[in-house]
């Protein structure tokens, strides 16, 4: 699949808005009026800036409202609809934060919640999906919440919980490469019972439909190299869980935020970019292209 | 509506035929011209006289070389793509804005456009490779099985079926109501073992692929004995034998 | 939120206007629908009886060749060197004036300085009409280089051809089998008939190199090595010989089977054999004694011997029963297995015989037997440029031609059928003519049937008449002239000079050209007097092709929609087996540029030229345009371009012109049927009942009936010249060549590509993709984005042996050129062969496309590699690169050798950017 920049930023941004405002919601970062103001203002921006960077790739962003209409069928509309509820729900949570309402915690945890719903409901747009069997697994929505809880956690200086949690993350993400690599066997689609030529013999690509190029191909026909993939993966790796995890358990709170972020988000965009780069769509197997990187 | 009908009226959709596609793109272009011209958005084309020239097709059809399992001579099977109208259609649920939806009159799968936003991804939940977002319109184009067409009062109705069927030199492609189990679609499916693509995702595809049938089979011993020995009775035997016959 | 409603009735258009598809020589009918004045959307006409509502990717994409940014926009002038570019728009008149100053001078003093050539030209009939009035002896259209083998072959052994003029009983036949055909001009047809053969469990068969297209579907393929299909099919006739399982009937009957050679010695050695009254005659078997041939009840004897003389049946026989027609004396060079070779032989015998059907049809033959039924065999053939491209195509066709004979499968229920005006015995047809005078038209139709010596194009010296050396010693049957052979010859001045080169659609400096780059270069060379050797081009073409450049005087035609035409049965109609057919072009949309319809400038420039025929006795235009000519020019009385709706409306074939007669086309959707009473449906050449209907529908003056033609006189004229026999004799370095390639009976050599090939073991073949045509497919947005490029297609030998991948580039050298090619990998294809799709390489600039389009970029041309002259022989002479019969130009003989270069930018060569006529496009 195409890694498109506005996909790729709005999953990153938005997963680790959700997350530090999670911790927000549920009071794990207890912080009161301005640096609360801060600290839910740094939150909003992060969830609702992904949010907006989506919208870069819709061919109609006029018409974003109506994606939230379909909430029964669609993980796309529920996304909308839960990530809109959230930032709502968390709303007076945040003032109560920093004005000083003293409204006690129930926003927090309901809308932390809602954060929750949110990532998972991203990641169920990926998930959901049979025809990129890489992605049709549940350690895609695990690995979106496990970036989103890190995320939030390294930038709630969280020292050794967010050390632990990168680590995890780092499991999290070796074991989804492994069962993605061989998910598309798994999958048990070829170009075979694609074309329904089984019983005939084994079917190759003779000459391409069209010369010229079609949307599906930039779309859905991107070839990584497998070892650009593996470099990619270890990069992503360092930086998104090594870095974090040794620097929450190493540095100061400042410095360890600072550089474990900056590091975290790095890695999760390349863990990102990768996603989709690395997901192979069985429409791919009509131009011979599916499977072949791998 | 991104919610599927629990069912449909009619089931239409297309059979196609491997055996006797000689892949002549003709329902491609077909399908592009009366499309260009009907339901919704123009079908655009980028850079059409330049260096990358692209562009929306509904319809493609592709070329694929298969070796026998034992061996034999390879054959190559030409293959139109285009959309089965599936009856669990993945396109249709994941819509998040309804646009794209399942007519519960005939199980036609359409996008509407006007409500379209354009996010793509019915295309990646489509297995098919069956919609393009048209990158001009800037929403998602595919097969409408010339809805435009198949109930048009201002044609004739022997032309009232789509396009490509129309013009498809061989007879290759065939409309028709799979519900009715008389009808063409359902009796070749039935007579020709049609197959449905890729059944293990569970899309239900509407459309059949008829596959091609056995071919090269090696020829049996020769029939054709010689009259008699020529190289013994020679060729004076042979015109006898031979205009022996005439009577 | 419920289900959307839509309008599922919108309106279609405003208006639907009916006329013919120009795409190729098939001629659908088309719908053409029109909204505010625009054409808007394109379908195929129902009633149509070439396409029955069908189009392919061409036709129904015609909407972007109207709209092409390629279309040229008006008359223009050369002003800078040749193919610079340099051109100033002018007017009609001016160009007009400019061109009857070049031409008047040249009719007055030597009209053969003139040289008219028409490429893919579908008005034949006027254009050699006005060559012929014009005077000069150097007329043709593309057919030498296409694919006169075909034409030849089948109008000297049956009366009529493949291509389009003739096609399977799709009614009745069970087994088509296709040799060498990828396309064809019968493209709908062939498509709507192998549909309907194997939707009702009718087998279909592909001889070809390459499986794709009709051979892909095919339920049996085999994959024979190039320039073979003759000893295939002469070993599938000695296989139904010895098995017995050959029509005697049919044979003795209407074949000149029974018909006796000569056998004595001397000057008529070989000839039929003629009794007092010159007429052939056979042995009567219920007498033992000579009768008419066209006797009736006469049951003529295939085995007889009179007087020392035997049977055409007889020599035939010994012939193809020896040993070297033995499927395993074969099996290595065609390569195919001799077992399978039996085999098709089997199944070609099971569908005549076993399967063998009958008519309940009366008929009368030309001997005034009746029969009370018609025997039908359901096996058909078809067969196009792969086996008439090549040096051995002339009688390779003859070969398969009478496989058809001894099968007694032509013009029988389930057999070939063709369409009239044929057939039509070679008798029937002029012999060329060419004789010129100063401002005198000729006296003849420049193309036609040789018969003999006698008939060749030669002067007294022995030197050509035409300038493409058509009707000589080299090429004696060039029925369609050659085309490829005029620039080279014109440029070497061999037979002579010329000075204007007048050409009109064809695309002679790029893929109608074999050698290109050399072709591109003989057009702007200049002799030591600083002018031009061909000093003036005139030019007529409707788009920005390669060609384009290379003209003084550019003529822009109109788009298919956009003019009148004729499809007449005069030229190349479009009849049904059952039916004789022509058709018009009319004007659905007028044209926005100043440009005219090439037929009309014709008429136009005739006129100011004074010709017969085209001026009033007061000197004025004779006729108004094209459309005019098609209403009243007669080419006999009462005969016209068009049969429908002539005199007062209710005459078909003949009388006198109709000024309602397009009107009454255009409401008859653009066409017209006259068709063949049903007892005159087969056996056409024999019976009496289609031979009146045919002289009443005035393709003929009197009944021609005839016999198949298995021994052919007029080719043992020749070889009887070549042994030395005869007052008119060929040059002692041809007499060999001659006496091989004119045998009488059909007969397989090498093709003449296997000399010197031992360092190039590789075939490459080129193919029609069914998608584009020629060179002009590049222009349309949506054909270009289906093929902008094309591969060279390597067998899985090579590629392995090789070790090719994907991406990969191989440079590929024949004994005449090199090229760096893009190559693909393809499983179903002759072990020793490579290919790829013709004509998609394009020049960069031309058709407006960009400079860096994939066509201009990766795609190629094989022409590169193939030159109109072979390697010197032994005695330093080189042979035309043609069938050494007809001058066919033998495309499909290169061989060349095929190295890894792996990946690359671009195909070799590239040739400069050419200068712009129209602006490159832009949107659609
Ligand atoms: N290697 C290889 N080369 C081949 C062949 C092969 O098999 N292999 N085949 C050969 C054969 S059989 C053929 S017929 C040739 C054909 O080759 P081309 O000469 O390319 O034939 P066309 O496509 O007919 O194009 C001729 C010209 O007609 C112009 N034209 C199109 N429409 C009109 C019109 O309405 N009016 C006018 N005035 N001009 C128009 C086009 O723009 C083009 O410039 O190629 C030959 N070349
Ligand atoms: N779509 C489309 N239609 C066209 C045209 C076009 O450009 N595009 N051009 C038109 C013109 S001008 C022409 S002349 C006709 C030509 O129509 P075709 O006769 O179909 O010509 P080609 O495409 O050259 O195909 C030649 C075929 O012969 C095969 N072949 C080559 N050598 C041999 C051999 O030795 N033996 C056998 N058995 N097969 C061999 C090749 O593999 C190929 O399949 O098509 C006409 N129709
Ligand atoms: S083929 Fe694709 S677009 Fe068509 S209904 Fe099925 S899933 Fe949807
Ligand atoms: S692109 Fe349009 S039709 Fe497809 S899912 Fe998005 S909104 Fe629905
Ligand atoms: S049914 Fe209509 S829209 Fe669908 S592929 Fe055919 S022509 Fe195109
Ligand atoms: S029009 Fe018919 S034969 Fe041609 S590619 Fe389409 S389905 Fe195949
Ligand atoms: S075969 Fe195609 S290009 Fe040729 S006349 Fe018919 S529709 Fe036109
Ligand atoms: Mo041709």
């Amino acid at each position: 699949m195409k890694p498109a920049p506005s996909v790729i930023l709005f999953s990153t941004l938005s997963g680790l808005g959700f997350g530090f405002l999670a911790l927000l919601g549920l009071g794990l970062i207890a912080v009161q009026g301005w640096p609360a103001f801060f600290h839910w203002a740094f939150g909003y921006a992060l969830a609702v800036g992904g949010l907006l960077a989506s919208t870069f790739h819709l061919g109609h962003p006029e018409r974003a409202w109506r994606a939230f209409s379909q909430w029964r069928s669609s993980w796309l509309s529920r996304e909308g609809v839960a990530a809109v509820a959230t930032l709502l729900i968390l709303a007076p949570q945040a003032l109560s934060d920093w004005l000083g309402f003293g409204w006690g915690q129930g926003f927090g945890l309901v809308g932390a919640l809602g954060c929750g719903a949110t990532v998972l409901c991203t990641a169920m747009i990926y998930a959901q999906l049979k025809t990129v069997p890489r992605w049709h697994h549940w350690s895609v929505p695990a690995t979106y919440l496990g970036f989103s809880l890190t995320g939030g956690l390294i930038l709630a200086g969280a020292g050794l919980w967010a050390s632990v949690a990168a680590l995890g993350l780092g499991l999290l993400l070796a074991y989804g490469w492994r069962v993605g690599d061989g998910a598309f066997a798994r999958a048990g689609v070829d170009l075979a019972s694609a074309t329904g030529l089984s019983g005939l013999g084994r079917p190759q690509v003779f000459e391409q439909p069209h010369t010229g190029g079609n949307y599906l191909m930039r779309e859905m026909i991107y070839v990584v190299g497998r070892r650009h993939a593996t470099k990619l993966r270890v990069i992503a790796l360092i930086f998104a869980a090594g870095i974090p995890a040794l620097s929450a358990a190493l540095l100061p709170v400042l410095p360890a935020l600072i550089l474990g972020g900056a590091s975290h988000l790095l890695g999760a965009m390349a863990q990102r970019w990768l996603f989709f780069a690395e997901a192979e769509h069985v429409v791919g197997l009509y131009y011979g292209k599916a499977a072949s990187s791998l | 509506m991104t919610c599927l009908p629990a069912k449909t009226d009619k089931k239409l959709g297309l059979v196609i035929d491997l055996d006797t596609c000689v892949g002549c793109q003709a329902c491609v272009t077909a399908c592009k011209g009366w499309n260009d011209q009907g339901y919704g958005a123009a079908l655009s084309d980028q850079d059409p006289y330049g260096a990358d020239p692209s562009g929306t097709f509904l319809n493609r059809v592709h070329s694929y070389q298969v070796t026998p399992h034992d061996g034999g001579t390879a054959k190559i099977v030409n293959f139109p793509r285009s959309c089965l109208h599936c009856e669990d259609a993945p396109c249709v649920t994941v819509c998040p804005t309804g646009a794209s939806y399942k007519r519960t009159e005939d199980g036609i799968v359409l996008v509407n456009e006007d409500a379209c936003i354009g996010c793509g991804l019915c295309a990646w939940a489509c297995p098919y490779g069956a919609r393009e977002m048209d990158d001009e319109a800037q929403v998602m184009k595919k097969c409408t099985l010339c809805v435009d067409r198949i109930y048009n009062e201002n044609l004739p109705e022997e032309d009232r079926e789509p396009a490509c069927v129309r013009t498809c030199p061989t007879g290759a492609r065939h409309f028709g109501d799979f519900a009715d189990p008389d009808s063409t679609v359902s009796k070749l499916t039935r007579d020709r073992g049609g197959v449905p693509l890729m059944p293990q995702l569970g899309t239900k595809p509407v459309n059949r692929y008829l596959p091609p049938r056995p071919k090269d089979r090696p020829e049996e011993a020769s029939l054709l004995a010689p009259l008699l020995d020529i190289k013994a009775q020679g060729f004076a035997g042979w015109l006898d034998r031979m205009l022996g016959k005439l009577e | 939120m419920g289900q959307p409603k839509i309008d599922t009735s919108p309106k279609v258009s405003d208006e639907i206007r009916k006329t013919t598809c120009y795409m190729c020589a098939c001629r659908c009918g088309i719908n053409v629908h029109l909204t505010s004045g625009k054409v808007s959307y394109i379908e195929g006409n129902r009633d149509h009886p070439v396409n029955k509502g069908v189009l392919c990717a061409k036709g129904a994409s015609g909407i972007m060749q109207v709209t092409a940014p390629s279309r040229l926009q008006t008359p223009l002038r050369r002003v800078g060197p040749r193919g610079s570019g340099a051109f100033e728009p002018i007017s009609w008149d001016a160009a007009l004036d400019l061109a009857v100053s070049w031409m008047k001078p040249l009719r007055e003093t030597a009209p053969e300085k003139l040289a008219f050539f028409t490429g893919r030209d579908q008005s034949q009939s006027l254009t050699g009409w006005w060559a012929q009035a014009f005077g000069t002896p150097n007329y043709a259209a593309h057919g030498g280089f296409c694919s006169v083998n075909m034409a030849a072959a089948g109008i000297y052994t049956i009366g009529g051809a493949f291509w389009e003029f003739g096609q399977p009983d799709w009614k009745h036949t069970n087994l088509f089998v296709l040799f060498g055909v990828a396309e064809d001009h019968d493209s709908n047809p062939i498509k709507i008939g192998i549909g309907k053969l194997k939707a009702r469990g009718g087998k279909v068969i592909g001889i070809n190199p390459i499986r794709t297209g009709y051979n892909a579907v095919a339920d049996d393929w085999y994959g024979i090595t190039p320039g073979t299909d003759g000893l295939l099919v002469l070993s599938l006739i000695h296989c139904l010989m010895e098995a017995g399982k050959i029509d005697l009937d049919y044979l003795s009957r209407w074949t000149n089977a029974p018909l006796l050679v000569n056998g004595a010695e001397g000057p008529e050695k070989g000839l039929i054999l003629k009794n007092a009254e010159s007429q052939p005659f056979v042995i009567d078997r219920r007498t033992g004694m000579p009768a008419p041939w066209d006797g009736q009840g006469v049951q003529p004897d295939l085995g007889a011997v009179w007087q020392g003389h035997r049977t055409v049946f007889q020599h035939m026989a010994e012939r193809y029963l020896s040993d070297e027609y033995r499927p395993e004396a074969v099996a290595d060079r065609c390569g195919i297995p001799a077992a399978r070779i039996r085999g098709l032989a089997a199944e070609l015998a099971r569908a005549a015989f076993d399967q063998a059907f009958t008519l309940p049809i009366t008929w009368t033959d030309f001997r005034g037997d009746t029969h009370d039924q018609m025997q039908g065999r359901p096996v058909s053939f078809h067969a196009m440029r792969g086996i008439s491209a090549h040096s051995n195509g002339f009688q390779t066709a003859r070969a398969l031609h009478l496989l058809q004979i001894v099968l007694g499968a032509v013009e029988v229920p389930g057999g070939y059928r063709l369409k009239p005006p044929y057939p039509k015995p070679v008798e029937a047809h002029p012999t060329p003519h060419f004789v010129t005078a100063p401002g005198k038209p000729l006296s003849g139709p420049h193309l036609g049937y040789v018969r003999g010596p006698e008939n060749l194009a030669l002067k007294e010296d022995g030197t050509p008449w035409r300038i493409d050396k058509a009707f000589t010693w080299e090429n004696p049957f060039s029925a369609h002239g050659m085309m490829h052979m005029v620039i080279p010859n014109a440029h070497a001045g061999d037979p002579y000079r010329i000075d204007t080169l007048f050409l009109y659609m064809a695309n002679m400096a790029w893929n109608s050209s074999m050698n290109t780059t050399k072709v591109m270069e003989m057009l702007t060379d200049k002799g030591p007097d600083g002018e031009y050797i061909i000093p003036r081009i005139i030019y007529s073409d409707a788009y920005a092709s390669e060609m384009v450049a290379y003209a003084d005087l550019i003529l822009p035609d109109t788009t298919y929609l956009e003019r009148h035409d004729c499809i007449s049965l005069l030229d190349r109609p479009i009849s049904e087996p059952d039916a004789a057919g022509d058709s018009i072009r009319w004007p659905v949309v007028e044209a926005d540029r100043d440009v005219r319809g090439f037929q009309s400038v014709l008429l136009d420039l005739g006129a100011r030229l004074g010709l017969p025929g085209m001026v009033n006795p007061d000197g004025s235009a004779k006729f108004k345009d094209y459309a005019d000519y098609i209403v009243n020019h007669q080419r006999r009385p009462g005969v016209g371009p068009l049969i429908g709706w002539r005199g007062d409306g209710t005459k078909t074939g003949r009388g006198e012109p109709n000024p309602d007669q397009l009107a009454r086309y255009i409401e008859n959707g653009g066409f017209h049927q006259a068709h063949v009473p049903e007892e005159a449906s087969y056996m056409k050449p024999w019976n009496a009942a289609y031979q009146e209907w045919a002289v009443a529908t005035s393709f003929f003056e009197t009944p021609q009936p005839y016999l198949f033609n298995i021994w052919s006189e007029p080719m043992r004229r020749f070889q009887l010249a070549a042994e030395g026999q005869g007052f008119i004799q060929p040059p002692d370095h041809l007499r060999e060549r001659l006496k091989v390639a004119m045998d009488p009976l059909p007969v397989w050599y090498p093709a003449y590509g296997e000399d010197g090939a031992e360092e190039y073991p590789v075939h490459a073949l080129t193919q029609r993709p069914m998608d584009m045509y020629h060179s002009w497919g590049s222009q349309n947005a949506w054909l270009r984005q289906i093929r902008g490029k094309n591969f060279l297609y390597l067998p899985t030998k090579i590629w392995t042996a090789a070790g090719f991948v994907d991406g990969d580039y191989a440079r590929v050298s024949s004994p005449h050129g090199e090229i760096t090619v893009p190559v693909a990998h393809m499983a179903a294809l002759n072990a020793d062969t490579v290919w790829t799709w013709n004509a998609i390489g394009k020049r960069k600039g031309a058709w407006a496309l960009d400079e860096g389009a994939p066509e201009a970029k990766e795609g190629f041309l094989l022409n590169h590699l193939i030159s109109e002259l072979l390697p010197a022989r032994g005695d330093g002479r080189r042979w035309s690169n043609s069938d050494p019969v007809t001058g066919q130009a033998a495309w499909f003989d290169l061989r060349v050798r095929i190295e890894r270069v792996g990946p690359q930018e671009k195909a070799q060569p590239q040739f400069d950017t050419l200068p712009r006529v129209v602006p490159k496009g832009e949107g659609r």
